[in-house]
């Protein structure tokens, strides 16, 4: 994570002290104060002194103020990552149950029908772009049939969710509005989520797919599942109790990282559903050079990344009894 | 001879294989029949640049002057779509080049040499692959300031840690081969052994994932020029056409889709490149991965 927020400064070195200034003055009669902006902030110093204020104000926990979200980049992470999460939740459960189901049907139906249509859906997936097929979903659900509009909730809910009244339990929208008694806002801020999310869930299954239908495949041919087979163990029982219980495992380490792939994909998702997520504020601190935005969401993706590999490491070992971590 | 008559038998077993690669042929005779089916008007500059037919911003209809219809402020779609064609084969071809083309080198590198070179290099590779793809590419063409070569510089940025990791693991066990001590007995250099023995032997892994990873790229870098970092507007770029119909994806009132053809043609256009060369990644896998046969 360090290397990951040195290099930004690093790149970030390439623009000259006054372009970045530029970002804090918003109007032209200020212009004259730019010298004392680039002194303020320190921006004529060398990199590696500015990285050490940097690093020194992120243990103070002061992580900078974000220019594009209009807040400090704590509460910027706060209040979109929330929304991120919510729609990577929805999304990661669904990928996981159809990809393995169809990921094992697909292996047992090897070369049939059905192992075709699968594999061809999964490949068409892969294969759209994510801002081509959430235009075309919104040009159909949202311009024709005005099923599910785009962004985050309707006027009403807004004026709801940010009333005195409305008490933040878990900062899950849907969760929070039904736990509010508020179910008219519930549904709505689920209906706002179900574009983008249909939208990740067909670009991203196809991952899910082919590697259940890969290990699926590779299990089925080994010496136990032919054993069994012998034995007359009805088929059934083979496929789900011998050979999924193995194929399983490189799908449940891939999964954290699937999980990983999501939040980070979403970038584009969010942009065009203008939902505001951690992707979208993320594309925009980047488009304005929004420093200490870019380096809030970076920080915190790099972040989960980590965590994605630990968790992967330590989902290895509980799956695999094979596998233990130390001794 | 054998050779290809063999891929072509395994071609033939395999229909989506075929279909791949009728459709990236079909893109293929486009770009290369570029000025023959959309003719730039006389006395152009850049055959990129697509005509305008006047500045009104409605998009038009596809009609008989303009097949695919034009995009908000007139931009002739058909033009764009078929000149589109040779940049998008730009990107792909030149983007993977180059990314597995440092990365064999940092990959390499590190791999031959081992100790702090392995080390540093690989730490670097680590920090760039732990950053979310786009918005790291988003953040390189925005200080580098938006065009179609900064983009294609940012994918390439983020795309050759995979390779890098690949060649450096394929060198770790290939340089312990004995045809690599052999070759050092002889007084072979460093640069010698690394290009002539070790990389030929470890680069057909590397070139299955270029070829399955082709596809995303194209999506990548079309991606960026969606958010308006890429080409600039009018510039014949698939993925800045659909970033002009983003306004128009409302149609008008009584008829919702009315301007349909402003997503749909290159919408189509980016997706069908990129499956066939999703599809011509997979064929490419089956053939030159020995354990598939």
């Amino acid at each position: 994570m360090f290397g990951v927020t040195a290099l930004l400064f690093c790149c970030l070195q390439y623009l000259s002290p006054e372009m970045r200034a530029s970002l804090y003055i918003k109007d032209p009669r200020q212009l004259s104060q730019l010298d004392a902006v680039i002194e303020k902030y320190g921006l004529r110093k060398p990199v590696y002194v500015q990285y050490g204020i940097w690093l020194k104000q992120v243990a103070q926990g002061d992580l900078g103020y974000s220019e594009t979200a209009k807040m400090p980049v704590a509460d910027a992470i706060r209040s979109f990552f929330p929304a991120t999460f919510e729609l990577t939740v929805m999304t990661f459960f669904p990928i996981l149950i159809i990809g393995v189901i169809f990921g094992v049907l697909s292996a047992v139906y090897r070369d049939k029908l059905l192992d075709h249509i699968t594999r061809f859906v999964a490949i068409t997936g892969y294969s759209l772009p994510s801002f081509v097929l959430g235009l075309l979903l919104l040009m159909v659900f949202y311009g024709r049939l005005h099923w599910f509009p785009p962004g985050r909730f309707t006027l009403d809910t807004d004026m709801l969710v940010h009333g005195d009244s409305f008490r933040h339990w878990t900062g899950l929208l849907t969760l929070d509005c039904a736990l509010n008694g508020q179910w008219a806002a519930a549904l709505d801020v689920a209906s706002h989520m179900v574009l983008p999310a249909a939208t990740l869930l067909y670009i991203s299954v196809a991952l899910l797919l082919r590697i259940t239908r890969s290990s699926m495949l590779e299990e089925l041919t080994k010496d136990y599942v032919r054993t069994a087979r012998a034995k007359g163990v009805p088929e059934s029982v083979v496929i789900r109790k011998h050979a999924l219980a193995n194929a399983l495992i490189p799908v449940v380490t891939l999964s954290s990282l699937l999980f990983i792939g999501l939040l980070s994909g979403v970038v584009i998702t969010e942009t065009v559903f203008d939902f505001p997520g951690i992707g979208r504020w993320g594309v925009q601190a980047a488009q304005q050079l929004d420093v200490p935005g870019v380096l809030g969401s970076t920080m915190l993706a790099a972040f989960l990344f980590v965590l994605a590999n630990l968790i992967s490491d330590i989902l290895y070992a509980v799956v695999d009894p094979r596998i233990r971590v130390g001794n | 001879m054998e050779r290809w008559k063999r891929i072509w038998k395994m071609l033939k077993r395999r229909p989506m294989s075929l279909l791949g690669v009728g459709l990236i042929g079909f893109f293929f005779v486009i770009a290369a029949l570029a000025p023959v089916l959309a003719p730039p008007e006389a006395g152009s500059r850049d055959s990129y640049i697509i005509p305008q037919t006047g500045y009104s911003p409605d998009p038009v209809r596809p009609s008989k002057d303009h097949w695919f219809g034009t995009t908000e402020q007139q931009y002739d779609l058909y033009y764009g779509m078929v000149w589109g064609t040779r940049t998008a084969f730009r990107v792909a071809v030149k983007v993977v080049g180059l990314s597995v083309f440092l990365g064999v080198l940092i990959g390499g590198a590190a791999g031959f040499y081992g100790g702090w070179v392995d080390e540093v290099l690989m730490r670097f590779t680590d920090i760039v692959l732990a950053f979310p793809d786009l918005v790291l590419a988003v953040v390189i063409v925005a200080i580098l300031g938006p065009s179609l070569d900064h983009v294609m510089y940012s994918v390439m940025a983020v795309s050759w840690p995979s390779y890098a990791r690949l060649v450096r693991g394929d060198v770790l066990s290939v340089k312990e081969r004995d045809f690599v001590a052999a070759a050092r007995a002889l007084g072979a250099s460093d640069a010698r052994i690394l290009f002539r023995h070790i990389v030929p032997n470890s680069i057909y892994p590397v070139l299955v994932v270029a070829s399955l990873s082709t596809g995303s790229v194209v999506i990548t870098a079309a991606a960026l020029s969606f958010l308006g970092l890429g080409a600039p507007v009018g510039y014949a770029d698939w993925g800045q056409l659909i970033s002009l119909s983003r306004n128009w994806i409302m149609g008008s009132s009584g008829n919702p889709f009315e301007y349909w053809h402003t997503v749909f043609i290159p919408g189509i256009a980016i997706f069908l490149f990129v499956l066939g060369w999703n599809l011509l990644g997979d064929a490419v896998r089956d053939i030159l991965d020995p354990r598939q046969k």
